[in-house]
């Protein structure tokens, strides 16, 4: 299982890469790993706010639908099209392909957030 | 949970194991998409050890299985298989199952896992004349091998010419691996193949001893998941989905299982009624037009009319397509006809379609 350094991880396995005060969301590898196979991806409206929390969107795998939760609030400023016509990408390389870019409203809530090690060892204890 | 002889098996493979109908059972091993198009391009190796036996025996079985089952047994032949729904007074589904006949006064019934201790209880207290039941579930497992490639994996490990197996029909003793076992041309992917009951302490043997052999011929392990999304491209219903205590089996699109004109059976008065009433509701397949897997439960709607239910549906691996079976007012079961389904409290766009899905490739 892929956790690359320099993210921030939650507890419902989205990671999040800040950029020049804007937050790259996308799914972790142990996350797509779990799900399987996905086969759809919903994304949220750009210039949509979310709260730390909220439904940020949508990944189904041939089973089973499951939310994708907003890490941090922001406003959604771009979201990742290519998702949307192959959502394989996710299961290829979950870091490189996020879903959504929200513009960071509030820093602070990255500190709630747990760093590779941190995420690591939740991981270990959730198997 | 309970765990079947194949358990430990299943780990070995790593698959990724749920629970289904209180087992624990392999979902996947390296992916459903891969595992389906395996099954229908060569072959899959199925564990349904879950699913449950009994033995309905005495003078007067055949005769308590006629009342017992809504189709029409008196016509089989010792060594057939028939499926049939059986049925509560009013018309809802105990449970769907198949029946060996192995002579007049000997049947094995299989039942969906779930289902085993209420069907038992069900046989059980409409036991009638000289007729006795065994669940015989515990002692037996079941392995499944199907796909194109089926017959030529299998008979390199059985000692039967499993061309005269015909489809539908079973042999109460062919040597698979060296194992005394049940073997049927029976499945529920769409596809060739048969379904092997065996001892549970043997399970392990014939698991092993048809997998690796196999594995030249693209004999593939498979869980649940294939299973489910290669069931529902055939339209093969699934209890609990598409049967379930509150949809008849004329509903459910099984009405050549039923047979209105047998002397009696339990629910034939219920079933007869909706028949000569005609059907407000019927199961339908269609496939989304609009983006959007449909799910079990989802509503079906017309403008703001609710015309019905989602009882399965998946993204399709043979047709890349998402599809849906639905439990839809007749009025919008014509193949053509266009409704929503909500996901996510969203209407998409969605069109009835002919069943099945895929085509049957079964040999006769």
């Amino acid at each position: 299982m892929k956790v690359p350094e320099g993210l921030y991880y939650s507890k419902e396995h989205e990671w999040v890469r800040v950029v020049d005060g804007r937050a790259f969301i996308g799914i972790t590898d142990y996350a797509q790993e779990s799900l399987g196979e996905i086969v759809f991806v919903e994304l949220p409206e750009v210039g949509s706010m979310l709260d730390a929390g909220d439904v940020l969107g949508v990944v189904e795998s041939v089973k089973a639908a499951s939310d994708v939760y907003a890490p941090i609030a922001g406003k959604v400023v771009e979201v990742n099209e290519a998702l949307a016509d192959d959502p394989a990408l996710l299961n290829n390389d979950p870091y490189e392909n996020w879903l959504a870019v929200l513009e960071i409203t509030d820093d602070s809530m990255l500190e709630d957030l747990m760093d590779a090690s941190g995420y690591e060892a939740f991981c270990a204890e959730e198997e | 949970m309970k765990k079947t002889p194949l358990y430990e098996k299943h780990l070995g493979l790593n698959a990724k194991m749920i629970g289904f109908g209180g087992w624990l059972l392999p979902v996947e091993y390296t992916g459903i998409i891969e595992e389906h198009r395996q099954v229908r391009s060569a072959a899959g190796l199925f564990d349904v050890s879950h699913m449950g036996e009994v033995i309905i025996r005495g003078k007067d079985a055949g005769a308590f299985l006629q009342e017992l089952l809504t189709n029409d047994l008196s016509k089989a032949a010792d060594g057939k298989v028939v499926y049939s729904p059986m049925c509560y007074e009013n018309g809802g589904v105990v449970d769907d199952l198949l029946v060996y006949k192995f002579s007049d006064d000997y049947y094995l019934i299989v039942t969906n896992a779930a289902n085993t201790e209420k069907d038992f209880e069900w046989i059980r207290e409409h036991l009638t004349g000289d007729t006795e039941a065994v669940n015989v579930s515990d002692s037996w497992a079941q392995i499944a091998i199907q796909g194109p490639s089926a017959e030529s994996i299998l008979q390199e490990a059985a000692d039967y010419p499993l061309k005269d197996i015909r489809f539908f029909t079973f042999v109460p003793e062919v040597n698979v691996c060296g194992v005394p076992a049940m073997v049927s041309r029976t499945g529920y992917t769409g596809e060739d193949g048969f379904e092997i009951y065996l001892p549970r302490e043997k399970a392990t043997v014939v698991w092993d001893g048809l997998l690796e052999p196999g594995r030249g011929m693209g004999l593939v392990p498979a869980g649940l998941g294939a299973r489910d999304t290669l069931r529902l491209e055939a339209a093969l219903p699934l209890y609990g989905h598409e049967l379930s205590p509150d949809i008849t089996p004329l509903e459910a699109g099984l009405g050549i299982f039923v047979k209105l004109n047998k002397d009696s059976f339990i629910g034939k008065e219920a079933l007869l009624r909706q028949h000569d009433r005609g059907l407000e509701r019927k199961l339908a397949g269609f496939e989304m037009t609009g983006r959007g897997i449909p799910r079990n439960g989802y509503d079906i709607m017309d403008g703001d009319n609710r015309i019905g239910f989602v009882t399965s549906g998946s993204y399709s691996p043979s047709l890349g397509q998402n599809i849906g079976l639905a439990m839809a007012d007749i009025r919008y079961s014509e193949p053509g006809t266009e409704f929503d389904v909500i996901i996510r409290n969203r209407p998409v766009r969605a069109r009835t379609v002919e069943l099945p899905f895929y085509r049957k490739k079964y040999r006769k």
